[in-house]
């Protein structure tokens, strides 16, 4: 939708466009945004632009896990409290969001940024892979759990990755693959079925 | 003649892209749609019902219903999940090698049923993970055949005289094989042994049998790779991306 710029102020405008450059926001919900905004008090208007501004300038990658951090280290790996023989690895740092919400798991992690994909071009070399073993050389590393998404570029970046490692004589294990919780049974397709019923586990 | 309002397809996932928060843009090649590209809603959840069975390298039978721009997809049913290839490092560089081709010898809505049936076929044999190298050569032939850039391998592409046993090469610009006098008229063209030639031509001819019985040296292989390689990237004016991954898993397997 074009935005008619004799209608609106240049400064609402340019919220407007640039609103709409971020994923999932259209021309719409990015001039609903603004409009709300615009009767918002300066306050939360002037701690929103700050948030957006120690996005870039505070945050740089953590620098053993390649989490997203605010000083050298990410908060896991800084805090002295995990269980330094294990690590987990992840694609991308919204990953560990999700293990971290579980509460269970207690040991580090390692963030590939991204999977092997051959037809985009991705291989090994573009991830975090080499990042991954100079960490395990000198480490008291006894295992290393492999959580890449379980699609196509996950399962080939996770047996890349335990072709690599386990000549270091590191356990390598995958997270199970099986039925999600709350679906049903006659919609699993083949990959999933096998894979659970591989896993079974007694009761 | 327009699609129905809803229909139904056999289809192979060659190609997926990420579309919003939980959706995926997919391209299938069908039997008689030739290649499409559809919307599946949702599957990037984990309590998707299709993504098992839209993953990549899955021959599935996928009812569509007709979309404004792209058709949707409703649901899905996997027919043969290549779990062999899925569970192996290095046949999924080759399966993904395959349908990497596919996508970029192919355009949208034309139908191709010889091409549909190779390149089942091709993932069936790779499931079997038996002589793979040559299964690869056989399909790059066949495909190239079936887009019609089929390789003139009987005489010299310029002059059309037999072929003598000596010095002969391969130009991907004429397409073919060019005898002693015509070689330098063309380059790049690459310089093929008379062995390569009968292996080229009885891939071209043979099944996959045969193919399967087929035992050549790595020699062999190695030069005829070469030349397809190299004809490939002069039809498509560019690299073939996963190429770079398959050869790093090969080197790999070689060293040990």
């Amino acid at each position: 939708m074009d935005i008619n710029p004799s209608n609106t102020t240049g400064s609402v405008n340019k919220l407007i466009q640039e609103l709409s450059k971020l994923p999932g926001i259209g021309p719409k919900s990015a001039q609903r945004l603004t409009f709300y905004l615009l009767r918002a008090p300066d306050e939360q208007a002037k701690i929103l632009a700050e948030a957006i501004l120690s996005l870039s300038q505070n945050t740089r990658l953590c620098s053993a896990c390649f989490n997203i951090a605010d000083n050298d280290l990410c908060p896991i790996c800084f805090s002295g409290k995990r269980d330094d023989n294990k690590i987990c690895v992840v694609e991308q740092p919204q990953d560990i969001l999700a293990m971290e919400h579980i509460g269970i798991y207690r040991g580090l992690y390692h963030v590939l940024h991204g999977a092997i994909s051959p037809t985009e071009g991705i291989g090994s070399e573009d991830i975090r892979t080499k990042e991954l073993l100079e960490r395990l050389k000198d480490s008291q590393v006894d295992e290393v759990i492999i959580a890449t998404n379980p699609t196509l570029e996950g399962e080939q970046t996770s047996m890349y990755l335990h072709k690599i490692i386990s000549p270091l004589g590191i356990r390598v294990t995958r997270l199970a693959r099986g039925l999600p919780f709350g679906t049903e049974l006659e919609y699993a397709d083949d990959v999933t079925l096998t894979r659970a019923l591989e896993g079974r586990q007694e009761l | 003649m327009t699609k129905p309002r809803n229909y139904k397809t056999e289809a192979i996932i060659i190609k997926k892209t990420k579309l919003g928060e939980a959706d995926r843009i997919l391209t299938f090649y069908t039997p008689h749609l030739g290649k499409i590209q559809a919307v599946a809603k949702g599957v990037r959840r984990p309590r998707s019902k299709m993504s098992g069975h839209l993953e990549l390298l899955t021959h599935s039978l996928v009812p569509l219903a007709r979309g404004r721009n792209l058709d949707i997809v409703t649901g899905s049913q996997t027919i043969n999940g290549f779990l062999a290839i899925k569970s192996s490092l290095e046949l999924i560089s080759y399966a993904l090698y395959i349908i990497e081709l596919i996508n970029k010898f192919t355009i949208d809505n034309v139908e191709n049923y010889p091409l549909f049936k190779l390149l089942l076929e091709t993932l069936k044999q790779l499931d079997r993970d038996c002589n793979n190298e040559l299964v690869l050569r056989f399909f790059e032939l066949h495909l190239l055949s079936y887009v019609g850039y089929r390789p003139q391998l009987r005489h010299c592409v310029l002059c059309h005289s037999p072929l003598e046993q000596a010095s002969l090469s391969f130009s991907p610009k004429a397409g073919g094989i060019l005898c002693h006098d015509c070689k330098n008229s063309q380059s790049p063209a690459y310089s093929i042994s008379l062995n390569s030639l009968k292996l080229l031509k009885l891939l071209q001819e043979c099944d996959f049998e045969t193919v399967n019985q087929l035992e050549v040296r790595p020699q062999s292989n190695y030069e005829i790779e070469w030349i397809i390689r190299n004809y490939i990237r002069y039809l498509l004016e560019r690299e073939i991306k996963s190429i770079a991954w398959l050869d790093a898993i090969r080197r790999q397997n070689r060293e040990g």
